[in-house]
């Protein structure tokens, strides 16, 4: 076990230590999302009877701590395979479930330190209530071991850093910005509207909404268990390709 | 019987129609100072890296110290120390942080004794002024002086340099050598591949040259200077002269 969790702390470590980059930048950027947004739109639109910033705010959460805990994992990766950094990794006796934990924990790590940054910006903008705590936590941890788990993928995959760029651009920024994160899907027309029900960001993103407000476009329990099924099955994923060594060992 | 430092039985691997290793077969004893010698792409860092888990072979069989390299990582990992040839370091820690995590990885934790090690490996190889600072602020030889610590933190029974004085100043080297040294008299096995023939002339007590993915010459190192005797001049020949014989027979 130390090896797992000297491998957590050195990835925590990492974003830690440039924090400017890694945490404050993504959290200014969500405030700036936040006050664009709420600036064109408050006085017009109510979500499920709630406020427009308040609607905003989980939804900028959540999305920072999905991309952030993409980029952790998936940066972390691509830059020790570059700059040939990983073969330290390698050469330890760590076992690739260890590798895969620690990577995804330290990747949800800072997608929850995010996230908790940018709520403690964003609270004083708008009256969010906390009507299920639980349910914050459960998706914030999972949206985090999701796209952390996603991240290793791709970090894995990739073997430059523009490679890395498209699998950001193309996937995941299309993914978590086309999920609910500024609207309801009921208010999409009915095309988009069922598309979005095959985007697991969605989901993601619906149930920890529901969290602070008590409300959702779809029932939380659905959402959880669309989540927990994308996330077993990334993970297996992940893992098979890791006792390969896929990429990593030739 | 007790296991040999090294083993590696009939071992092929392809990349793609390259055959990188072409049943290659050696044996390398418990506390010897060993030279594995050839061009470049001839193999010798294909073989390391399949000795540390990082290249899989097609065929064949690699231990360490009697522990199977696939089926039985995690030991083998523990008792093999790899300088890597290229100079790579990790650009957000210091020194000292470097070397901790790097034993961690190991499963060394802290601990008193592990802190005395670090701090006896940073003095041996002149880095203990340095300790502080960030990888990214180190000189060339400095860096490489990082990877023989980093690869000695989990005091490995066997030590593969693959290289280890590229780019090294005479001066640094010399101590790099020294340390080297007293790791085999302290009964390290180590496993030299180098470019410098004259360092392998003067520290292996046995060598193997390797051609294409095979190995061409195995012997103690003062047989492969007789091999050529009466021809060289003066009637000797340099580890040089016999390499570049050996290479173009």
């Amino acid at each position: 076990m130390i090896g797992f969790w000297t491998l957590f702390y050195k990835e925590v470590l990492r974003f830690w230590k440039v924090g400017f980059q890694t945490i404050a930048a993504p959290v200014l950027t969500a405030m700036l999302y936040l006050l664009i947004f709420s600036h064109v739109l408050e006085s017009h639109v109510r979500v499920h009877d709630v406020p427009y910033t308040a609607f905003l705010v989980p939804g900028l959460v959540m999305m920072s701590i999905l991309q952030n805990a993409f980029a952790n994992s998936s940066s972390s990766l691509i830059q020790s395979k570059v700059t040939g950094s990983i073969v330290f990794v390698l050469l330890p006796p760590i076992s690739y479930r260890a590798f895969w934990g620690a990577y995804v924990l330290a990747a949800a790590l800072r997608g929850a330190v995010v996230g908790l940054g940018v709520l403690l910006a964003t609270v004083w903008f708008a009256e969010l209530h906390f009507s299920g705590p639980l349910w914050i936590l459960a998706f914030a941890l999972l949206g985090g071991g999701m796209l952390g788990t996603l991240g290793v993928i791709a970090g894995i995959w990739a073997d430059k850093f523009d490679q890395l760029a498209a699998f950001q651009n193309f996937l995941i920024m299309p993914l978590t910005f086309l999920s609910g994160v500024f609207y309801s899907i009921y208010s999409l027309p009915p095309f988009w509207q069922e598309a979005s029900r095959f985007n697991p960001v969605f989901y993601l993103i619906d149930g920890f909404r529901y969290g602070f407000h008590g409300v959702s476009d779809v029932s939380p329990w659905t959402s959880l268990a669309v989540g927990v099924s994308c996330f077993l099955a990334l993970a297996g994923v992940t893992l098979a390709l890791l006792k390969r060594g896929y990429k990593l060992r030739m | 019987m007790t296991p040999p430092a090294i083993r590696v039985a009939g071992v092929v691997k392809h990349f793609g129609a390259v055959r990188a290793l072409d049943g290659v077969d050696l044996e390398i004893r418990r506390g010897e100072f060993f030279g594995l010698l050839g061009p470049n792409g001839a193999g010798k860092t294909t073989l390391i890296s399949a000795l540390a888990g990082l290249v899989r072979p097609d065929a064949g069989v690699l231990e360490v110290m009697g522990h199977d390299v696939q089926g039985d990582y995690r030991q083998s990992r523990r008792v093999l120390g790899v300088v890597p040839q290229e100079l790579v370091f990790d650009p957000f820690f210091s020194v000292r942080e470097t070397l901790e995590i790097q034993a961690g990885y190991f499963g060394i934790g802290k601990s008193p004794e592990r802190d005395a090690w670090i701090d006896e490996i940073l003095e041996s190889l002149d880095l203990k002024a340095k300790a502080g600072a960030n990888m990214r602020a180190l000189s060339g030889g400095m860096k490489r002086r990082v990877l023989v610590a980093q690869a000695l933190v989990h005091k490995p029974p066997v030590i593969v340099l693959d290289e280890p004085t590229a780019g090294v100043d005479v001066e640094l080297r010399q101590g790099l050598w020294r340390f080297i040294r007293r790791l085999n008299e302290d009964g390290h096995t180590i496993v030299l591949t180098t470019h410098y023939l004259e360092e392998a002339e003067t520290y292996c007590g046995r060598i193997a040259m390797m051609k294409a993915g095979r190995i061409i010459a195995l012997d103690t190192t003062a047989n492969l200077l007789q091999r050529f005797a009466g021809e060289g001049i003066g009637g000797s020949m340099s580890l040089e002269e016999v390499f570049v014989r050996m290479m173009h027979a």
